[in-house]
């Protein structure tokens, strides 16, 4: 038997190309777009309702009605009560995620593609004609009020509320999707009836369709499905505090605020500011920039704080890319004796990449070639087709948008990526938000130059 | 219910399953080891998931990272440790199945001579980061610890979690590494499947070629060891929460075992998602509970079935406790209805087909052949092993719901506010996790 050479790694041959399969974009006479992928490898159908309003359309003084009227949804239609509609789904095999985000509400439906059809019409009751009954309502509104009473012990979301809520103030971003006790309190079941009828209509949703089906099939099971959906908006208030997402984004907050938890074993940290939006024309190099600060495992920021120094289990960077401009942020949770030296080196990392130790050309193919040769495993499945053509409806993005991703990613050079970190990372303008015990943590915090910390309350 | 493949094992004893599926140019490389915490002995818990952390720390040729050669290749990576196995996964595009195979081949045969005190040190603070961050410092977190130590006497392995105890890590030695990695990581202990684009000829080659050279060694003895409870356990622990928690819990048939499946149902039928029984009666018609789940965790030498149900604000545990112990006694007394049999049947056969369509990662193809392969010794196992569902009826679920579900061989655990033991069911005995 012959044996591997083991004094050099194999190295592979060129990857796979890449090519995004057709998305056949078609549209019913109500309005609703209908776009369909032929994927006939699993008998298994994927449909995504893609809505184009999610937190950031909450009303200023009642966040977490996009999130309440999500969860609304599927709590009885048309002849379905509320356990009807679940029990029904289940008979089919079906899952079926709402997921509320900053931009959006997406319906995400996965089934056996021989319930299709059914599985179908259960969806469209949902998004269409949802009962929205005052019984239900109450019910779910205390669900998610004694959800919000429980966070108050889970430290990232005590750390991702404190970060958004200093970064964004009163910007359209500046809230978790659940909102808060008194934004709760303060909705009604018609703020929920106007926020669907307004927001949840043909004109501008997008049913895409992904699974084990023909495009004619795909289109004709939509039309029976979603064809009878009429608009009905005329007389619903409009909820558009996502209007212009540009705006107010001038006082972003900086400096450091700690929500204190006497004795935490660990500090969860968040440190970053506002980053850049989905269309942003330094798209690709922002991309790059952060597999190599903090994107990935091999990334400066993990390998510093966990690998060389073991003070977490992980530390991560990421840019939200949302319609307007969304976090960049570094998150991890620290032992809290190290509270102080974690931070410290992770200021200083997202201080050097602009300059003092630039990107280099090692770390510029490493995290060009993880982005882009095994790309294809983004797109096995049909949830992930789904998903992935739900993020070219939510931002508009082009039909090649995914086939332009690997030239785009590859052409990125070493200066671009510094003039990125320089243009995007302003050490000057981060924000620290600090969960954990404060008086193991605090002088040592002054001398960081970040500025005085600023106690914070944890209530929800 | 079918996934084709072919095996052959190594002369070394290795067991290579290939699955051919061309669909997506990706490969997934899966590695597993018969060894999990249930191999450890008290005085050194949580050994076998930081060995699997040492895993990734580099092998005599490649003494570096191990994530770096890979994620340049394109690949996406992890592995995991549970009381019965841990597992390594890759996702590679196809050009680079030779590097995951030479890579996964070095540390299987040449992992040592890489190994430094500094390493195994720098692992151990990430690994008690680890703890910290997902048990210590998170609600309801050593929950989970405290129910294992009292459903198993201290000798039992599954009396502690994977992650182990803070002082036992920080008692092992590198000496240990050498000799757990003597014992447990060689091809007789282990299966390696790979699915997704390959040519079964050429990757039957690569393996022998990057796997072929290492020695054999014994397969390490398994004893199954049962357990009961020889009477009903009530404890009470102090937790930074908001809301006061009920774990209830009962010794199961293990995995692949019969009544496993119909536990399987029993725990969709009473406590999976909204249309369940728990839900129905507790959070949506009662109101006494913002959440109700019960399932059956499977495993190799005994399973649980569990519930958990959390208060609502002015509801007592109490209350939650005697409307559990009803439904349970329901189905135990009248078992299911036909029609709430079939809804779990069809979610159960979904989340078979769901869980198949990744060639890799945890629950993929290839990780499923090897779960077959390691704990049957039949990667084909597919068919049969939906057929244990098909073959459940509403008066087996009843049966062995009357038999395993009793109130007498049961633990109850509070999990309270601090400084409100009061709010703990009755008869509680209040016990300290850390």
């Amino acid at each position: 038997m012959s044996s591997v050479d083991r004094s050099r790694l194999p190295i592979p041959g060129p990857p796979p190309t890449f090519r995004f399969p057709p998305v056949l974009k078609r549209q019913l006479p109500n309005g609703l777009r209908v776009w369909t992928i032929e994927h006939r490898l699993s008998p298994v159908l994927s449909a995504v309702l893609v809505v184009r309003s999610g937190a950031a359309a909450d009303p200023l003084d009642r966040p977490g009605l996009a999130a309440l009227t999500g969860d609304m949804l599927d709590e009885g239609s048309g002849h379905r009560s509320a356990l009807d509609v679940q029990d029904a789904l289940a008979r089919l095999g079906a899952d079926l995620d709402t997921e509320v985000s900053a931009d959006a509400t997406a319906l995400l439906l996965t089934t056996l593609a021989r319930h299709g059809r059914r599985a179908l019409e259960i969806l469209s009751d949902i998004a269409a004609r949802p009962r929205l009954a005052e019984e239900d309502f109450l019910r779910v509104r205390d669900l998610r009020l004694n959800r919000l009473l429980q966070l108050r012990h889970v430290p990232s979301a005590l750390a991702d509320k404190a970060f958004l809520e200093h970064l964004y103030r009163d910007h359209p971003y500046g809230h978790l999707a659940i909102g808060t006790e008194a934004g709760l309190r303060g909705i009604n079941l018609p703020d929920v009836v106007s926020f669907h009828a307004s927001r949840v209509r043909p004109p501008g949703a997008v049913l895409i369709l992904v699974g084990d089906l023909t495009h004619d099939d795909g289109l004709r099971a939509a039309a029976e499905a979603f064809g009878s959906w009429t608009d009905g908006s005329e007389t619903a208030p409009v909820f558009d505090r996502d209007a212009d997402l540009a705006q107010g984004l001038d006082g972003a907050g900086r400096g450091v605020a700690i929500v204190d938890r006497p004795r935490a074993p660990q500090a969860e940290l968040r440190i970053g500011q506002v980053g850049s939006d989905r269309r942003d024309p330094q798209y690709h190099a922002l991309v790059v920039l952060n597999a190599i600060l903090g994107g990935q495992f091999v990334s400066r920021i993990n390998m510093k704080l966990r690998q060389e120094k073991g003070l977490t289990y992980g530390a991560r960077t990421a840019f939200e890319f949302r319609r307007g401009r969304g976090p960049f942020t570094l998150a991890t949770s620290v032992d809290t004796a190290a509270t102080v030296d974690a931070v410290r080196e992770a200021l200083a990392e997202l201080g050097d990449i602009r300059g003092a130790r630039p990107a280099e050309a090692g770390e510029l193919a490493l995290a060009k070639a993880s982005l882009t040769s095994g790309y294809a495993r983004h797109f096995e499945s049909a949830e992930q087709l789904a998903r992935a053509a739900a993020q070219l409806a939510l931002y508009d993005l082009p039909d090649d948008y995914f086939d332009r991703f690997v030239p785009l990613v590859e052409r990125v050079q070493v200066d671009e990526v510094t003039r990125v970190a320089q243009q995007r990372l302003d050490p000057d303008g981060l924000l620290t938000v600090i969960v954990g015990d404060y008086a193991s943590m605090g002088p040592g915090l002054g001398a960081l130059g970040i500025g005085e910390p600023t106690l914070v309350g944890g209530a929800t | 219910m079918q996934v084709d493949f072919t095996k052959r094992v190594l002369p070394n004893g290795l067991p290579v399953i290939v699955h051919e599926d061309h669909h997506c140019p990706i490969v997934g490389v899966s590695v597993w080891y018969h060894v999990g915490s249930q191999d450890e002995r008290p005085g050194r818990t949580g050994f076998a998931h930081l060995f699997e952390h040492l895993m990734f720390e580099g092998s005599e040729h490649q003494d570096g990272s191990y994530f770096q050669p890979l994620q340049q290749a394109g690949a996406s990576l992890n592995g995991s440790t549970s009381t019965d196995r841990t597992n390594y996964w890759e996702v590679v595009p196809t050009n680079a199945l030779e590097l995951a195979l030479w890579m996964e081949s070095d540390r299987m045969g040449c992992l040592l001579p890489a190994l430094t005190q500094r390493k195994f040190e720098n692992q151990r603070e990430v690994v008690l980061n680890e703890r910290r961050q997902n048990y210590e410092n998170r609600p309801y977190g050593l929950a989970p610890v405290a129910m294992s130590a009292a459903l198993f006497p201290p000798d039992h392995p599954y009396h502690w979690l994977t992650i182990g105890w803070p002082e036992d890590l920080r008692a092992a030695t590198l000496d240990e590494v050498h000799a757990f990695f003597a014992t447990y990581y060689h091809p007789g202990n282990a299966s390696l499947a790979l699915a997704g684009d390959v040519d079964p000829d050429r990757a039957f080659a690569l393996v022998e070629d990057c796997f072929g050279a290492i020695p054999a060694a014994a397969r390490p003895p398994r004893t199954l060891r049962r357990a009961s409870l020889p009477a009903e356990r009530r404890l009470v622990l102090e937790d930074r929460v908001e809301l006061p928690r009920l774990y209830m819990a009962w010794h199961t048939p293990g995995l692949f075992q019969d009544g496993d499946a119909d536990l399987d149902l029993a725990g969709d039928i009473l406590g999976s998602g909204k249309p369940s029984r728990l839900y129905r009666t507790l959070v949506f018609d009662r109101r006494v509970a913002i959440d109700a789940a019960a399932g059956q965790n499977s495993r190799e030498l005994s399973s649980l079935f569990q519930v958990t149900a959390t208060a609502a604000p002015d509801h007592s545990l109490a209350e939650l406790e005697q409307l559990v112990t009803a439904e349970i006694d329901r189905v135990a007394a009248h078992g299911p209805t036909e029609s709430e049999l079939e809804r779990g049947l069809a979610r159960a056969e979904a989340a078979f087909v769901f869980r198949l369509q990744h060639v890799g990662g945890f629950g993929g193809r290839s990780d499923q052949l090897n779960a077959y392969n390691i704990y049957l010794g039949d990667p084909g196992f597919f068919a049969r092993d939906w057929e244990r569902y098909t073959h459940v009826t509403p008066a087996s679920i009843r049966d062995i719901v009357q038999r395993d579900l009793r109130p007498d061989a049961r633990v109850v655990l509070s999990v309270v506010p601090r400084g409100r033991l009061d709010l703990a069911v009755s008869g509680s005995e209040p016990i300290h996790v850390s």
